[in-house]
C-alpha cells in the first residue's frame, strides 16, 4: 500500500536518530527506533536509515538490540558493505556471558543473508554447536542450514554434518528436531537425512519429550522409513497408537500419514487406522477455530473416498451452523451427500432443504446440487423438493434447480416425467447463462412432452441477434434440431430462420460450423438425422449404480496432511465426477440397440470390446452352468429396467406379506429367504461383484457402496429349464442381498489410559495374526476383526413358481458369493 | 515450514510483516490482500495460492493472520500455529484487536523471533517464552471504548462484588510481575451448543462442545487441583451413582494434566503455566441433561393487503434465577421485503430489517429464565406469493448463558498448593455460548 509522505517521515527519523540528545537518553532513543520499525512494517522504505541504525546496534539494552536487528535483517541485502560494520558487534555479542544475548547475536548473524559474510559467521556457529546453553545450540544448528542455503552449490563440510548427526542425541528435544530440519535441508540433494533403523528408533523413543510441533516434524521425516520386518512394523505402529488419537490435530494427522506410508502394502492396517482416527477428526470438525474445522472436513472427504460408510452414524455432525462461512458449508454438504443411507435420507434432505434459501447464493446453489446428487438414489423425494423450489421464482435458485434436473435426468431417465411437468414457466425467471443452457437442453431432449417448448424456443430465436453467449447459441441450435425431429410442423420455420442466421450472419466460427454441420446432416435425410441426434445415450440398466466405488487408500495417501485437499482445485475435481453412466460403468452385456444407434467411433470401440468379452463369458457360463446344474440355464433377456424391477419388487413384496398374513397359497409366485454366511462379500467392490454375477448371467441393478450398512444389492435373472422340451419353461427371479450389521459405537476417554492402550495393542496383535495366518483361517479371523456376526440375507422372488429352478439358482448364487469371499483378501 | 508471517487489518493495513526464509517479493502482502478482496463476500477460503506460494490464513480479532508456505505443508500444523500465535499475542498484549497489535508491534516481533526460526516452529509454550521476552506490553487506557468491546462474558453481572469484572482476564500476563499486580487464576468452563429444532418442535440434533480453560496470572504456582462433579461420567455405559449424572461422550485432556485422582475422585491435577491453556475438552451429542434454553412458537400468515405477518413467541426455559444475555434471533424473510413494522412486548428489545442479509434481526439484551417474550412483525413484501413462505426461516439464535453449563459440569473446588504467600484470587466462571442454534419453521 503506498504510504503518503514517506520521504518526509524518513528525513524526520534520520534527524532524530542522529540527534546526540536523543542518543544520550536511552528511552528516547528506543522510542525513535520503535518509530522506525513501525514505519517499516507499514510498508515504507526506510532503508536509507541503515547507517544510523547500525550505530544504534551497539548498546546494552537488549530490547533496543532486538529492535535494531529486526531492521537490519530486513535491509541487509540492500546494503552489503554497511552490514560489515555490524558483524563486529555481533561477534562480540557471541562471547557474551548471557546465553540469551549469545543466541540473539547468532540468530541475527545468520539472518542477515549476506553471502559475503559467511567467513565471519562460520567460527561462531561452530562454537555455538558446543555451547552450554540449549537455546544457543538450537540457533546454531539451524544457522548451518541457513548458511548452506546461501551457497547451495558449495561443498558441505563433512565434519559439520557429522556433528549435526551426533547432535541428534542432544538432551534438548528442540535441538534434536532442529538437527533433523537442518540435515534435511543440507542433504537435500542426497534425498535428505539418512533414516536408518537406529535413528528411527532413537527418534521414536524420544517422541514423547517433544512438543506437538517437534512431534509432527519427526513423524513427517519418518515417513521415509521402511521397517525391515513385520515385527518391527507392528512395534512401531503400537508405539504410535496413542499419537493417532491425539487431541492435537497436527500430531494426529502426521501420525496417520506415517501409518499410511509405512503400511502402504497392508490395506487392512490402513483401514483400521482410518477408523481409529475418525474420532479425533470428528472432534476437529467441531473445533472452535473455523479454519481448523475446514481443514478437518476436507480431510474427512479424503477418508470417505476409501471408506464410504465410515462416518454414517455421525452425519449430524456435518449439519451446517448458520453462522459458518460458505466455504465450510459447501464442504459439509459434499460430505452429507456421501453419508446418505436409507435411515438418514429424510433428515439430511430436510436439512439441505433449509439451506436452499440461504441468503448466500453460492450456499443455496451448492445445497440444490447436493439434493440433485442424492436424487440419483432417492429421486422421488428430491424431485419433490426441487419442484417446490421452482415456486420461489428467484433466478439463482431456478437456475440451479434446472441445471440439477438436467444432470439428474441424464443419470435417471425415469425422472423425466416429473421434470417435464416442473419446467413450465421457468424461462421467465432464468437469467444466467448456465441456467438457460440447461433449460434449452431439457427442451431439446424432452420437447415432445413439453407443450410450450416451440414457443419458448421461438422467443429465443427471435432474439438470437442480441444474444452474447456462445454457449447459448450452440445449445439453441441443438435444441431446435432435436425439437424439429419430434415436432416438425411447429418448428420447421424457426429452424430455417435460425440456420440461416447462424450460417449467413453469425461471426463466430464454432456456431457457424455447427450450423453447417446440422444443415448438411439434414440433407442426408430425416432418418439419419434422427439416428445421430436422438440415439440412445446409454444402457438404462446401468444407470442406477449407487455411489462411487471405494478407492484404494494409496490414491490419496500422498496428499493427506498437505494443502492440496484444502485448495479450491479439489472442489472442482470433486464436482467433475458427476458423469453420465457411460463414464461410470464399464463394458457390459451386448446390447443389440447399441450398435445401430451409436455412430460415434469411440463408443464403437467400447462396444466391440464388450462383444468379445461377452463371447468368453458366454462360454464360461455354459461351463459353470453345466457343472452345477445341467438342466438349468440363466439368461438376461428380456432385460428388466430398474423402473420395472422396482415396480415388480414392491408389488410382490406386498403380495408376499399379504399372503403370509392370510395363509393363502398362490400358485405362480414363490418367495424365499435364506441366510448365507460370507461376510467378505461386503468388502467387494460393486464392480467385481457385478462382473462375477454377470459371468453366470445374473444382472445386478443397484448397490449400496461397500462397507455401508445396511448393505444391499438388487439383482434379477431369467431361468430356463432346458430338459422340458415342450413349453419354454422360463421364470423370472428377482433377488435382494441384505446385510444389516450394527456399527459398533466408540466412546470413552481419548487420552491413553492404561486399559484402552492395552485394548488397542490387543487389536493390533489381532491384525498381526490376521496377516500371518494361513488363508484357510482368513474367514474366521476377519469375522473376529469385525467383532460381529455377519450373515447375508438372500431374499428371492420367482414368477412363475418353479421350486427346483429356484433351488438351483440359489446354489449358483451361493457358489458365486463364496468364490468371491475366498478371492477377497 | 513457514516462509513469511504477516498480520493485516481488515482494511488491508500492514501491521506486522516478518520474512523468515527470504526470497519473497516485496509485494507478497499486497498480492494476498488483492486475492482476499477479489473474492465475493467476506468469506475467502482458508488456503489460496499464487504460483508456488501458498497463503494459509485465519481470522481472529478482526485481523488476517497469514502464513505463506509450500504446497506440501500440513494445514493442521499451520492453522494450529496461527491460532496459537494469536492466543500468545492475546496473552501478551491483553486483548486482540487492531489497536493492541499496532501498539505492541515490537513485542510481537520479539515473540515471532523466538517462536519461529528459519521458518521452523521452535516453541509456543508461554513458560519457555517468558524467559526470552523483554518488551513490556502497552495497554490502552482503562476506560476507552476499546475496553467496552470486551464486555460480554459477564457483562450483565459486573455490579455484584463476588464476580470478577469482565475485563479482569483481558490483561497482559507479564504486567503482574512488574506492576505487582494481583496474582489471580481464572478457571472458565466454556460450552458451545449446536442445536437444530425441527418445525414440529422436536429436537433434531443437539451437540455440546465444552472446554475448561485456565488462565493463570500467578508468577509461581506449583500445583493446582480442580475437582469436577463426583458423578461426572464419560461414555454411555459408565454411570456413577443414582442421581442426575453429568455425562459426556468423549473427553480429552491437556498433556500436562495428571489423572491419577481422576478415576476415583474426579480431580484434575496440573501445574498451570502462565497465560491461557485448555485443560480439558469434551463433547456430548444428542442427549442433553437439561431442557433446551429456548423454544420458539411462530405463526406466519399473509394478510389481505399482501403483507406478511410473523407472530413470534420466544420462551426461555432456563431456571428462574438465571438469565440469557445478548440474545439475538435472525429470521430470514422473503427476498424483496421492503419495510418492517413491529410490535414488541417489552421496551428492552429491538428489531430491524437487514435488507442485504435478507433477515429480521430481533435483539434482546437480557432474557430472564422462565419468562416469555413475543413480537409481531409486519413485513411489506411487494411480490408476495405462497411460495415466498418457504423463504421464511430457519431462525438462527445466538446468545450467551452466564453461570450455566449445558452439560451440568461444575467445579467443586479449586485448590492451589503450596498456599500462595500473597493475596491471591481464584475465579471460576461458567458460560454457554450458542455455536449454532437453529429453529426450523
Amino acid at each position: 500500500m503506498p504510504y503518503l509522505g514517506g520521504e518526509e517521515t524518513v528525513r524526520e527519523l534520520r534527524r532524530a536518530l542522529s540527534n546526540p540528545n536523543v542518543q544520550s537518553d536511552p528511552l528516547r532513543y528506543r522510542n525513535t527506533i520503535l518509530k522506525v520499525i513501525r514505519t517499516m512494517s507499514q510498508g515504507v522504505d526506510v532503508s536509507g536509515l541503515f547507517s544510523e541504525m547500525v550505530k544504534a546496534c551497539a548498546t546494552v539494552d537488549v530490547v533496543q538490540k532486538k529492535l535494531v536487528y529486526v531492521f537490519l535483517c530486513s535491509y541487509a541485502t540492500l546494503n552489503p558493505e554497511l552490514s560489515l560494520l555490524v558483524i563486529n558487534t555481533l561477534r562480540k555479542d557471541c562471547q557474551d556471558p548471557n546465553p540469551m544475548v549469545r543466541s540473539l547475536a547468532l540468530r541475527n548473524m545468520t539472518n542477515l543473508r549476506l553471502p559475503s559474510l559467511v567467513e565471519y559467521v562460520e567460527q561462531p556457529l561452530t562454537a555455538g554447536l558446543r555451547d552450554r546453553a540449549a537455546c544457543v545450540r538450537r540457533v546454531a544448528v539451524l544457522g548451518w542450514a541457513k548458511l548452506h542455503n546461501l551457497h547451495p552449490s558449495s561443498e558441505i563440510d563433512a565434519a559439520v554434518v557429522n556433528e549435526l548427526y551426533s547432535l541428534l542425541r542432544d538432551p534438548d528435544p528442540v535441538v534434536m528436531v532442529n538437527c533433523l530440519r537442518a540435515l534435511e535441508e543440507i542433504l537435500k540433494e542426497e534425498g535428505g537425512i539418512a533414516i536408518n533403523k537406529p535413528i528411527t528408533h532413537h527418534l521414536l523413543n524420544r517422541l514423547k519429550e517433544c512438543d506437538i510441533w517437534g512431534q509432527s516434524e519427526v513423524l513427517r521425516v519418518l515417513q521415509r522409513y521402511r521397517p525391515q520386518s513385520e515385527d518391527e512394523l507392528f512395534d512401531i505402529l503400537s508405539l504410535l497408537d496413542s499419537f493417532l488419537v491425539s487431541p492435537h490435530p497436527p500430531v494426529m494427522a502426521a501420525t496417520l500419514s506415517l501409518f499410511l506410508s509405512i503400511s502402504s502394502n497392508l490395506p487392512v492396517i490402513s483401514l483400521a487406522a482410518l477408523e481409529r482416527v475418525s474420532g479425533p477428526l470428528l472432534a476437529a470438525c467441531g473445533s472452535g477455530s473455523r479454519e481448523m474445522r475446514f481443514a478437518a472436513v476436507c480431510h474427512i472427504q479424503l477418508l470417505l473416498r476409501s471408506v464410504p460408510g465410515l462416518l454414517g452414524p455421525h452425519y449430524k455432525r456435518f449439519f451446517c451452523g448458520y453462522a459458518e462461512p460458505a466455504y465450510i458449508k459447501e464442504r459439509k454438504m459434499q460430505v452429507l451427500v456421501e453419508l446418505v443411507n436409507d435411515e438418514n435420507v429424510a433428515m439430511i434432505l430436510d436439512e439441505l432443504k433449509g439451506y436452499c434459501t440461504d441468503v448466500n447464493t453460492d450456499t443455496a446453489q451448492a445445497a440444490i446440487s447436493a439434493i440433485g446428487r442424492i436424487g440419483r438414489s432417492y429421486s422421488d423425494r428430491c424431485l419433490q423438493i426441487l419442484t417446490g423450489l421452482l415456486g420461489l421464482k428467484q433466478d439463482h435458485i431456478t437456475s440451479a434447480v434446472v441445471q440439477t434436473m438436467r444432470d439428474l435426468v441424464w443419470v435417471c431417465p425415469q425422472c423425466s416425467d416429473t421434470v417435464c411437468l416442473a419446467l413450465d414457466g421457468c424461462e421467465e425467471t432464468l437469467q444466467d447463462i448456465q441456467g438457460r443452457q440447461a433449460l434449452l437442453w431439457l427442451l431439446g431432449v424432452y420437447g415432445e412432452r413439453i407443450s410450450t417448448a416451440p414457443y419458448t424456443l421461438e422467443v429465443l430465436i427471435d432474439r438470437v441477434r442480441s444474444e452474447a453467449s456462445l454457449g447459448i447459441k450452440m445449445e439453441l441450435l441443438t435444441a431446435t434440431m432435436r425439437l424439429f425431429l419430434c415436432r416438425p410442423a411447429e418448428t420447421q420455420d424457426m429452424l430455417g430462420r435460425l440456420l440461416h442466421y447462424c450460417i449467413e450472419e453469425e461471426t463466430d466460427m464454432c456456431v457457424r460450423d455447427q450450423a453447417l454441420l446440422y444443415y448438411r446432416l439434414l440433407h442426408c435425410g430425416i432418418e439419419k438425422t434422427r439416428e445421430v441426434l436422438q440415439g440412445r445415450r446409454s444402457d438404462p440398466s446401468l444407470g442406477v449404480l449407487i455411489g462411487r466405488p471405494a478407492k484404494p487408500v494409496s490414491q490419496w495417501a500422498r496428499c493427506f496432511n498437505t494443502l492440496e485437499p484444502l485448495s479450491q482445485g479439489a472442489v472442482e475435481a470433486e464436482s467433475d465426477s458427476r458423469g453420465s453412466p457411460e463414464h461410470v460403468t464399464y463394458n457390459s452385456k451386448p446390447n443389440a440397440d447399441l450398435s445401430d444407434t451409436l455412430s460415434c467411433s469411440h463408443i464403437e470401440e467400447v462396444h466391440s470390446g464388450s462383444d468379445s468379452a461377452m463371447r468368453c463369458s458366454d462360454s464360461s457360463t455354459n461351463v459353470l452352468a453345466s457343472s452345477i446344474a445341467a438342466p438349468l440355464s440363466l439368461s438376461l433377456s428380456p432385460a428388466v429396467s430398474p423402473e420395472d424391477f422396482e415396480h415388480l419388487w414392491l408389488q410382490r413384496q406386498a403380495l408376499h406379506t399379504e399372503r403370509g398374513a392370510e395363509k393363502i397359497e398362490e400358485v405362480d409366485c414363490a418367495w424365499i429367504e435364506e441366510c448365507v454366511r460370507c461376510p467378505a462379500v461386503l468388502h467387494c467392490s460393486p464392480q467385481s461383484l457385478q462382473a462375477a454375477m454377470q459371468l453366470v448371467n445374473i444382472q445386478t441393478l443397484a448397490f449400496t457402496p461397500q462397507q455401508m450398512l445396511p448393505w444391499r444389492v438388487y439383482l434379477y435373472t431369467h431361468t430356463q429349464r432346458s430338459h422340458s422340451m415342450d413349453a419354454p419353461n422360463t421364470t423370472l427371479i428377482l433377488g435382494e442381498l441384505l446385510c444389516t450389521g450394527e456399527a459398533n459405537q466408540k466412546s470413552g476417554v481419548k487420552k491413553g489410559t492404561a486399559d484402552s492402550e492395552a485394548g488397542a495393542e490387543g487389536k493390533e496383535d489381532q491384525l498381526v495374526r490376521k496377516e500371518m495366518d494361513a488363508t484357510a483361517d482368513r474367514l474366521r479371523v476377519s469375522e473376529d476383526g469385525q467383532e460381529e456376526e455377519e450373515g447375508i440375507k438372500v431374499i428371492l422372488n420367482q414368477q412363475p413358481k418353479d421350486d427346483d429352478a429356484l433351488r438351483q439358482f440359489l446354489t449358483i448364487l451361493i457358489t458365486v458369493l463364496n468364490t468371491l469371499s475366498s478371492e477377497k483378501d | 515450514m513457514i516462509s513469511q508471517v504477516f498480520i493485516l487489518s481488515s482494511k488491508g493495513d500492514h501491521l506486522i510483516y516478518k520474512d523468515f526464509r527470504g526470497g519473497a517479493g516485496n509485494d507478497i502482502v499486497s498480492i494476498f490482500y488483492e486475492k482476499v478482496t477479489a473474492l465475493t463476500g467476506d468469506q475467502p477460503p482458508v488456503v489460496m495460492n499464487h504460483k508456488d506460494i501458498y497463503f494459509v490464513h485465519i481470522r481472529q480479532g478482526g485481523l488476517y493472520w497469514v502464513a505463506t508456505t509450500t504446497a506440501g505443508s500440513s494445514p493442521f500444523t499451520i492453522t494450529e500455529f496461527l491460532n496459537r500465535l494469536a492466543a500468545l499475542v492475546k496473552d501478551y498484549c491483553g486483548s486482540l484487536s487492531e489497536k493492541s497489535v499496532q501498539m505492541n508491534f515490537a513485542l510481537i516481533y520479539e515473540l515471532l523471533d523466538e517462536i519461529v526460526d528459519y521458518g521452523y516452529i521452535q516453541t509456543t509454550s508461554s513458560d519457555v517464552l517468558k524467559n526470552f521476552i523483554q518488551t513490556e506490553a502497552v495497554t490502552s487506557r482503562p476506560f476507552s471504548l476499546f475496553d467496552l468491546s470486551n464486555v460480554g462474558l459477564f457483562g450483565a453481572e459486573t455490579q455484584q462484588s463476588k464476580v470478577a469484572p469482565s475485563s479482569a482476564a483481558t490483561r497482559p500476563i507479564q504486567s503482574s510481575r512488574e506492576q505487582g499486580g494481583k496474582s489471580e487464576i481464572f478457571v472458565d468452563v466454556i460450552e458451545r451448543m449446536t442445536v437444530v429444532i425441527g418445525s414440529n418442535g422436536l429436537l433434531m440434533k443437539a451437540d455440546v462442545e465444552g472446554e475448561i480453560r485456565v488462565k493463570c496470572y500467578m508468577p509461581s504456582c506449583s500445583e493446582m487441583r480442580i475437582g469436577l462433579n463426583e458423578e461426572f461420567s464419560i461414555g454411555k455405559s459408565q454411570l456413577r451413582g443414582y442421581g442426575a449424572a453429568v455425562r459426556v461422550d468423549e473427553c480429552s485432556f491437556h498433556q500436562a494434566v495428571r489423572l491419577d485422582e481422576f478415576d476415583s475422585h474426579r480431580i484434575l491435577r496440573l501445574c498451570p503455566s502462565q497465560g491461557e491453556q485448555t485443560v480439558m475438552q469434551y463433547q456430548l451429542s444428542d442427549d442433553l441433561p437439561s431442557a433446551l434454553p429456548f423454544r420458539l412458537f411462530p405463526t406466519i400468515e399473509r394478510d389481505n393487503g399482501g403483507r406478511l405477518l410473523m407472530y413470534m413467541k420466544l420462551r426461555c426455559d432456563l431456571p428462574p434465577k438465571s438469565a440469557a444475555i445478548n440474545v439475538c434471533a435472525t429470521i430470514p424473510v422473503p427476498k424483496g421485503s421492503v419495510s418492517l413494522s413491529q410490535e414488541l412486548s417489552s421496551p428492552d428489545q429491538s428489531a430491524e430489517l437487514k435488507p442485504q442479509s435478507r433477515a429480521v434481526v430481533w435483539k434482546i439484551a437480557r432474557f430472564a429464565g422462565g419468562t416469555q417474550l413475543s413480537a409481531l412483525f409486519k413485513l411489506e413484501v411487494p411480490s408476495l406469493s405462497s411460495a415466498s413462505m418457504l423463504e421464511v426461516g430457519p431462525v438462527g439464535l445466538s446468545f450467551e448463558l452466564p453461570k450455566i453449563t449445558a452439560t451440568g459440569l461444575q467445579i467443586r473446588f479449586l485448590r492451589l498448593s503450596p498456599i500462595q504467600p500473597g493475596p491471591s484470587q481464584r475465579w471460576v466462571r461458567y458460560v454457554t455460548h450458542s455455536d449454532s442454534y437453529t429453529i426450523r419453521i
